[in-house]
C-alpha cells in the first residue's frame, strides 16, 4: 500500500511499489486524464506536476512519488474556474485529437509559472512534447495568450 | 480546361479502394437483417440525420468518426446550414453501426478516410438538413392551414402569413409523422451563414480538462485488463510459452495464446498484465520471412526500375522515341522508407462477449469496418453484436481497414464471456504491429530539346502496392494493376498529374515485401510528390531555368494547379530577395480532389536545415470550416516533415526495429515552421476535394528544394537522419 497526495486528496493504492506512478494514477486511483504515450519519459503525454515541477509520470516509480503533492489535469482548475492555460487553450481550438493535450498543457503551466512573459525560445526549450496532430502553432499562440491573460 | 474533374468508373473504384466504402467495402455486412434498433436519440427523428426536441435542441447524427480533424463540426455545419436552425442548440450524435445494418445503411458509410469525411457525404447530409426543414416548414402549414410556400425557416423559427411563428420545437412531433422528401434543393453556398465559417469545434472543453473518455480511458463494471504480443516477424506463430512462469504474478488472471500469431495475459490492471507479458517467455515460429531486412527488400525494388514488367498508370506521346530524341537526358532515383503511423494514442479495444451478445467500445475510423470484425471474431449474428464509437487520439489511416485490435479483443472475451475486457497495445507493440507507409522507389528520366523544353519524362515506380495486401479483389479487377500507387500522377480524376509533357510514360514495378502495408496519411502521394515535385527542380536546374517559370509553362492546361501555385509564389515573394541566408522552394500537386502547393524558406548551417516558414494553399472547391483547415494543413506539416526528417521503419530479421520515439523521432514546437495557409475554394458544381491528408505531400519536397537552392545538394533518399541532416 503507498500514499499518494493528488490534487489534494490522500489516496492509499494497493501496486507493487515499483508500478509507474503512471499506472497507479490512471487505474488505481482512476484519473485518466493523464496519457500514456510512449512509457519511456519522451513523448511527454504523461506529464503531471510533483511539488509544482512538471514530471513524466511514466518513468517514475510510484514509490518515488509517496510524499509529494501530485497534481494532474483533473486538479489544474482551481474553485471550478479553470486555469489560464485551459482557457487560452479553449480560445485558440488548441486540440485536434487532444490526447497529447493534457501533458502540453501541465507543461505549459509550469512555464507560465516560472517564467510569466516567456520568449518564443523559453517555448522552444520548456515545451518538448509530441504532439502527432500537430497542434504546435497553436499551442506557441496560446501560451502567448494565456502570458497575456 | 479541366476545373470539373472527369470522374469515371476507374476513379471510383481508385476511391472507393483507398477508404473500404462502396465497390471494394472490403466486409460484408447484413444490411437490413433482423436488427429491432430503432432511433437512436430520443425526440422526433426528422429524416434519418436530425432529431429536433420540444425544447428546439437539435441533435445531427454523424456517421463519420472524429479525430481531432473536425469532421464532426463539419458535418454538423452543413445539416444546420440547409435545416436553418440554431447552431448553438445544436449537438450530435453517432449511430451505431448496429444501427445501421439494421437500417440498411441509411447513414450511408462510417469509413472516415481519404480526407472523405466531408466531400463523399456533404450532398446527402445537406439533403438530411434540408428535408427536415421541409417537414417542419409543412408541419407548421398544416397546423396554419396556409400554404407551405407561404412558410418560412431561419433559426430554428417559422414564421407563416399573418405574423403567425412558431418554433422547430413546437412542431417536430408533428412534422416527424410526414414524409422525407426526397432530394430536396440545396442552398447556393453564396448564401451559406453556418457553412463555411470558422466555428468553432465540438468537443475542445473535454480535451483541455481531461474529460475526454478515450479507449483507453475506458471504465466498466467488472471489467479485466490485457496486454498483448504478436509474433514480431510479420507471418509468424506462436509455437509455445510458459504460461505457468506468471500466472501466480499478481494480479494475473489469464495466460492465453490468440489465434495462430499472438499471445495475451489478461490481468486486473494492465500494467500487471504488461508486466507479465514482457516475463513470460514465448518461442516463436518466426516463419518464412525471418531473414527480410531493409537491404534485402531495397535490392528488390532498385531490380524493379529496370524490370521489363510493369504497370501503366499514365501515358501519352511516345517516351521511347522522345527520350531518343533529347538533347539532354537528366535522370535520378528517389527512395522513401516504411512509415509507422504512431497515433498518440496506442491501439486498443474493449470487448464484452456472452453467447447472446458481443459488444466493442473502440476509437475506429471505420464503425462498419469494426463491426464486421467483431461479426467475424464472435461468430455472432448481426443482430447480436454491437459497436460503439468512442473519439480517437490519432488515426491517420491506421484505425480503418484495419481492425485486428478488434479482431483480439473479441477473441481474448469470448474465452472470459461476462466479463469486460479492455485490450490495450504497449507503444511496443503499436510500432512492431503497425500498417506500413508502403517502401517506393522511383527512377526519373526527363528529356530536354536543344531549346531546353521538357519533350518526355519517364516515371517507373518500383515498390510495395497497398491494395494487392488489403483489397486485393480491386488489384485483380484491374489484373494485377494497383491504380492507387499513381495517386497524385494519375492519368484523370482526383490525383491527376497536373503538368502536359508530350511524351510520359508513369508505369509501377509492383514488389510487395512481407511488411503488411497501410494507409498513411496522405498515402501514395508522400513520396509521389516527392519523386515529381523534386525532379521538375532538377530539371529546372539542368534547362538553366527558375522553376516557377519552368512549372508555369507546363501547367497552362490546368488552371487550378497553376493557382494555388501562383498563390503560394506571391506571397513567399518569389523572384524577390530572400531575407539573408534564406532560400526558397517550391512544390504542388493535385491530391484527394484539393489542388495544394507549398513555398518554403530555409537556412542551413552545417548539417542544420532551419525551416523558417512554409506558405501552403489548397483549393478544395469549398470550404465548410476554414479555422478547422487551416489546423489540418499546419498539423499535415509536422506530420509530414517528421517522416523527412526523423522517420524510418527498418527490417531487420524480418521485424521492425523502430518501436519507440527514441529512435522514430517525432518534431517538437521548437522546430515548427511558421505556416500560411491561404485557402482558396474556386466553387462550382464539381467534386469537393479534401482536406485532411492532400496538403501534407507538399511540405517534403518544397524543403528539399529549397534544402537544394541552398547548397546545391540534392537528397534523394529519406529519411534525412540518415544523411546525417537534422531539422533545427
Ligand atoms: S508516456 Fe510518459 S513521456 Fe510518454
Ligand atoms: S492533439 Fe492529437 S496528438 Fe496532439
Amino acid at each position: 500500500m503507498v500514499r499518494l497526495t493528488i490534487n489534494g486528496k490522500p489516496h492509499d493504492v494497493d501496486v507493487d511499489p515499483s508500478t509507474p506512478l503512471l499506472w497507479a494514477i490512471r487505474e488505481n486511483v482512476g484519473l485518466t486524464g493523464t496519457k500514456y504515450g510512449c512509457g519511456i519519459a519522451i513523448c511527454g503525454a504523461c506529464t503531471v506536476h510533483l511539488d509544482g515541477v512538471a514530471t513524466r509520470s511514466c518513468a517514475m516509480a510510484v514509490s518515488d512519488a509517496v510524499g509529494k503533492e501530485i497534481t494532474t489535469i483533473e486538479g489544474l482548475a482551481q474553485n471550478g474556474t479553470l486555469h489560464r492555460v485551459q482557457q487560452a487553450w479553449i480560445a485558440h481550438e488548441v486540440p485536434q485529437c487532444g490526447y497529447c493535450q493534457s501533458g502540453m498543457i501541465m507543461a505549459a503551466a509550469e512555464l507560465l509559472k516560472n517564467t510569466p512573459k516567456p520568449t518564443d525560445a523559453d517555448i522552444d526549450n520548456a515545451i518538448t512534447n509530441i504532439c502527432r496532430c500537430g497542434t504546435f502553432q497553436q499551442v506557441r499562440a496560446a501560451i502567448h495568450a494565456a502570458a497575456n491573460a | 480546361m479541366n476545373v470539373v474533374p472527369n470522374i469515371n468508373r476507374r476513379t471510383f473504384v481508385i476511391g472507393s479502394a483507398a477508404v473500404g466504402g462502396g465497390l471494394a467495402i472490403g466486409f460484408d455486412l447484413p444490411f437490413g437483417g433482423p436488427v429491432s434498433a430503432g432511433a437512436t436519440g430520443n425526440g422526433p427523428e426528422l429524416g434519418v440525420w436530425v432529431v429536433v426536441k420540444p425544447d428546439d435542441s437539435v441533435v445531427v447524427r454523424i456517421a463519420r468518426s472524429e479525430m481531432g480533424q473536425g469532421t464532426i463540426t463539419g458535418l454538423a455545419q452543413l445539416v444546420a446550414e440547409e435545416l436553418e436552425c440554431d447552431w448553438s442548440k445544436v449537438s450530435y450524435e453517432y449511430p451505431t453501426p448496429g444501427q445501421s445494418v439494421a437500417r440498411k445503411r441509411a447513414w450511408g458509410s462510417y469509413s472516415t478516410g481519404g480526407s472523405r469525411g466531408i466531400r463523399e457525404s456533404h450532398e446527402y447530409v445537406r439533403q438530411g438538413g434540408a428535408s427536415a426543414r421541409l417537414m417542419l416548414l409543412q408541419a407548421a402549414a398544416n397546423e396554419w392551414k396556409v400554404p407551405v410556400e407561404q412558410c418560412s425557416a431561419a433559426n430554428s423559427v417559422i414564421t407563416g402569413p399573418g405574423n403567425r411563428s412558431t418554433t422547430f420545437g413546437k412542431v417536430a412531433e408533428a412534422a416527424a409523422k410526414l414524409p422525407v422528401p426526397d432530394k430536396p434543393k440545396l442552398k447556393d453556398p453564396k448564401d451559406w451563414k453556418i457553412a463555411g465559417k470558422p466555428i468553432k469545434r465540438f468537443g475542445i472543453a473535454d480535451k483541455v480538462t481531461g474529460k475526454q473518455v478515450y479507449g483507453f480511458d475506458l471504465t466498466l463494471p467488472g471489467m479485466v485488463n490485457a496486454a498483448i504480443k504478436e509474433s514480431p516477424v510479420f507471418g509468424g506463430k506462436v509455437k509455445s510459452f510458459d504460461a505457468a512462469k506468471v500466472s501466480g504474478m499478481k494480479g494475473v488472471k489469464k495466460v492465453m495464446q490468440v489465434g495462430d500469431t499472438a499471445v495475451a495475459v489478461v490481468a486486473d490492471t494492465w500494467w500487471q498484465a504488461k508486466t507479465a507479458l514482457d516475463a513470460l517467455p514465448i518461442v516463436w515460429d518466426e516463419g518464412a520471412h525471418a531473414k527480410v531486412s531493409s537491404e534485402t527488400i531495397a535490392e528488390s525494388l532498385k531490380a524493379g526500375l529496370d524490370a521489363e514488367q510493369a504497370f501503366v498508370g499514365n501515358q501519352n506521346g511516345d517516351i521511347k522515341a522522345a527520350l531518343a530524341g533529347a538533347a539532354k537526358k537528366v535522370e535520378a532515383v528517389y527512395a522513401y522508407p516504411y512509415q509507422n503511423h504512431v497515433c498518440m494514442e496506442p491501439m486498443n479495444a474493449t470487448a464484452r462477449y456472452t453467447a447472446d451478445k458481443c459488444e466493442v467500445w473502440v476509437p475506429t475510423q471505420d464503425g462498419e469496418a469494426s463491426f464486421a470484425a467483431v461479426l467475424a471474431a464472435s461468430g455472432l449474428p448481426a443482430d447480436k453484436c454491437e459497436v460503439y464509437k468512442l473519439d480517437l487520439g490519432g488515426g491517420f489511416g491506421r484505425r480503418g481497414a484495419f481492425q485486428d485490435y478488434v479482431h483480439q479483443a473479441v477473441t481474448i472475451a469470448k474465452e472470459m464471456p461476462g466479463t469486460p475486457v479492455k485490450l490495450l497495445w504497449s507503444r511496443e507493440e503499436d510500432m512492431a504491429q503497425g500498417r506500413f507507409h508502403p517502401v517506393m522507389q522511383c527512377k526519373l528520366v526527363g528529356a530536354l530539346d536543344k531549346d531546353n523544353n521538357l519533350t518526355g519524362l519517364h516515371m517507373r515506380l518500383s515498390g510495395q502496392s497497398i491494395l494487392a495486401a488489403v483489397r486485393p479483389q480491386v488489384v485483380e479487377q484491374q489484373k494485377g494493376r494497383d491504380p492507387l500507387v499513381f495517386q497524385g500522377v494519375a492519368d484523370s480524376g482526383e490525383h491527376a498529374f497536373g503538368y502536359t509533357i508530350p511524351n510520359l510514360l508513369v508505369d509501377h514495378a509492383m514488389r510487395n515485401p512481407h511488411v503488411p502495408p497501410g494507409f498513411w496519411r496522405g498515402v501514395n502521394i508522400n513520396q509521389n510528390c516527392i519523386f515529381l515535385e523534386c525532379f521538375m527542380d532538377e530539371l529546372a536546374t539542368a534547362a538553366g531555368q527558375d522553376a516557377l517559370e519552368f512549372r508555369r509553362k507546363l501547367l497552362g492546361k490546368h488552371p487550378r494547379n497553376l493557382a494555388v501555385l501562383n498563390a503560394v509564389a506571391e506571397q513567399v515573394g518569389w523572384g524577390k530577395p530572400a531575407p539573408q541566408g534564406v532560400f526558397r522552394g517550391l512544390s504542388h500537386m493535385k491530391a484527394f480532389g484539393a489542388y495544394v502547393a507549398a513555398a518554403a524558406e530555409v537556412s542551413v548551417t552545417g548539417n542544420k536545415i532551419k525551416v523558417h516558414r512554409i506558405v501552403a494553399a489548397t483549393d478544395p472547391t469549398y470550404a465548410v470550416n476554414p479555422s478547422q483547415i487551416d489546423r489540418q494543413v499546419a498539423g499535415s506539416f509536422v506530420y509530414g516533415l517528421s517522416a523527412l526528417f526523423y522517420q524510418e521503419c527498418t527490417v531487420k530479421d524480418g521485424r521492425i526495429v523502430e518501436l519507440n520515439f527514441d529512435s522514430y523521432d517525432s518534431m517538437r514546437i521548437a522546430q515548427m515552421p511558421k505556416v500560411e495557409s491561404i485557402i482558396m475554394p474556386a466553387g462550382g458544381d464539381g467534386p469537393w476535394g479534401g482536406v485532411g491528408e492532400p496538403t501534407i505531400c507538399v511540405a517534403a519536397p518544397a524543403v528539399l528544394n529549397a534544402y537544394a537552392a541552398a547548397t546545391g545538394k540534392r537528397v534523394r533518399s529519406f529519411p534525412l537522419k540518415n544523411h546525417n541532416l537534422e531539422l533545427a
